[in-house]
């Protein structure tokens, strides 16, 4: 999978939790979650949707990592193929 | 034979508008089903039914708003003998007629329905509400000038072929929610202006360790899918939950002059919706529920709020309520009682704070907890044993 089908899948599952706003606008290095105002529950439905999708399954310790958009395409695209 | 009535959902609500029957005469109903849609400033709620039975009559149709109390079918019960005249308009011979009971005199002048029955397919009124249309300028084709799925489509066609300049601000792609936020907005000043008008509130505060809530959460969902994991909320959801059990005087009704405690737990869970505006719904039963069962319901509640699907019961049947800021937000937060409650329990954002350990100063997350009770059903020191009870039960995670 490339970057931009990853950046892709993430968008729409972005899309999925903040329906109202376009992920594209959100800088690369900004916080997700307060730029989204995402709380913790709909933060684990993009994790269980992360890993439905993507068959990534994010551990809580490694939330940090995809704190935002540019992190979490790098974990990502590390992790995905390594289960 | 019972009537099903519109029902009161929250102290302010008036009136309803029937939006999509889900049962229709001669289906088989029992107690729990979903048999209406009904759009209230809360959104579109689905109604459900307490009797088990069969729907005998419908006496409002899609689109006309009517007042609370009105009826709107009748159901024969199911104890009741078959009658032939299932369809029919009069009710089985043997009965008693129920009389049609108008709603209940309300203070003040009658109001007329403020707007005119419009008749819309449900179809129509979940596209209108997902393009942002608003249906009352759709020209309707249906019978009898109903607006159906077809208009809304070009009515959106139309608004998406406009010039720019003309066109909404919201981008194209954003789907309103299908709740009213200046309604919902209303109708939370409403039932908090009653709150703070009629209720003698007072207020307790207490800060709670959260060390090992936070440790033993850490520890429980390292070895869990993400589908299993926890947050926080279920725990504070079920500590809650125990900790009314004991003080019952904080959960239950004030009503008709007195405090009617109630005999199971519900604890409403206030969930902030994207944009604006919040709903506080049941999760039942929360002190008998496991906290994976605690956590699953959460989860369910929160995808269903913001999707604007919930149902009647869960919005009727709390019997105390938790508010919770989450894990990005202030310290604390001193809630408003939600009548006909008489106590809600708001938990503020966990922050690492310095925290006495026998003499040492150690940095350790804690939790802001407050209590706004009624003094008509309970007094301050029966709060701070709640607070306390609370804190202590958050601090046995492995108990919850």
């Amino acid at each position: 999978m490339t970057r931009d089908e990853l950046k892709r899948v993430l968008f729409v599952e972005i899309g999925n939790i903040a329906p109202e706003v376009d992920p594209a606008t959100v800088g690369d290095d900004v916080d997700l979650r307060e730029a989204l105002d995402i709380d913790s529950i709909s933060f684990l439905n993009l994790v269980i949707a992360l890993k439905a999708r993507l068959g990534v399954d994010v551990p809580e310790l490694d939330y940090p990592k995809i704190r935002t958009l540019r992190a979490a395409l790098d974990y990502l695209a590390a992790r995905i193929g390594r289960g | 034979m019972a009537e099903f009535r519109m029902p009161s959902l929250g102290a302010d609500m008036e009136a309803g508008t029937l939006v999509e029957w889900l049962k229709q005469v001669g289906d088989p109903v029992k107690h729990g089903d979903v048999i209406a849609v009904v759009e209230t400033q809360k959104g579109a709620i689905e109604i459900e039914v307490f009797e088990d039975g069969v729907i005998e009559n419908l006496l409002v149709s899609v689109g006309q708003t009517v007042p609370v109390g009105t009826a709107l079918a009748f159901i024969r019960s199911a104890g009741a003998l078959a009658t032939p005249a299932v369809g029919a308009a009069k009710v089985p011979p043997r009965v008693a007629p129920s009389p049609v009971v108008p709603a209940p005199p309300r203070a003040g002048p009658a109001a007329p329905a403020p707007f005119a029955a419009l008749k819309i397919s449900p179809a129509a009124r979940r596209l209108a509400a997902d393009t942002g249309i608003d249906i009352g300028t759709v020209q309707g084709s249906g019978p009898e000038g109903a607006v159906v799925f077809v208009d809304v489509e070009n009515a959106w066609r139309r608004m998406q072929a406009a010039p720019p300049a003309k066109a909404p601000p919201a981008p194209a792609k954003a789907p309103a929610k299908g709740i009213d936020l200046a309604a919902m907005r209303g109708a939370i000043a409403g039932a908090m202006a009653r709150s703070k008008r009629e209720i003698p509130h007072y207020y307790v505060q207490h800060m709670a360790d959260l060390g090992p809530a936070t440790e033993w959460l850490a520890r429980t969902n390292a070895n869990r899918p993400p589908e299993g994991r926890l947050v926080l909320a279920a725990l504070i959801v079920k500590a809650v939950a125990l900790a009314v059990r004991g003080l019952p005087e904080f959960n239950g009704f004030y009503r008709d002059g007195r405090f009617e405690p109630g005999d199971r737990v519900h604890v409403g869970s206030a969930i902030a919706l994207r944009g604006g505006g919040l709903v506080a719904p049941a999760i039942h039963d929360a002190d008998r529920l496991g906290l994976d069962d605690v956590m699953a319901k959460l989860r369910d509640l929160v995808n269903r709020v913001r999707a604007g699907r919930y149902r009647s019961s869960e919005l009727t049947d709390p019997t105390v309520t938790l508010t919770n800021l989450g894990d990005r937000g202030a310290d604390a937060l001193l809630p408003i009682i939600n009548p006909p409650q008489v106590a809600i329990v708001a938990a503020g954002t966990p922050a690492r704070r310095p925290w006495l350990v026998g003499e040492a100063i150690v940095a350790r997350p804690v939790l802001q907890l407050a209590l706004a009770a009624d003094h008509r059903a309970s007094d301050g020191h029966r709060g701070a044993m709640l607070l306390a009870d609370i804190a202590r039960r958050l601090a046995e995670p492995a108990g919850l």
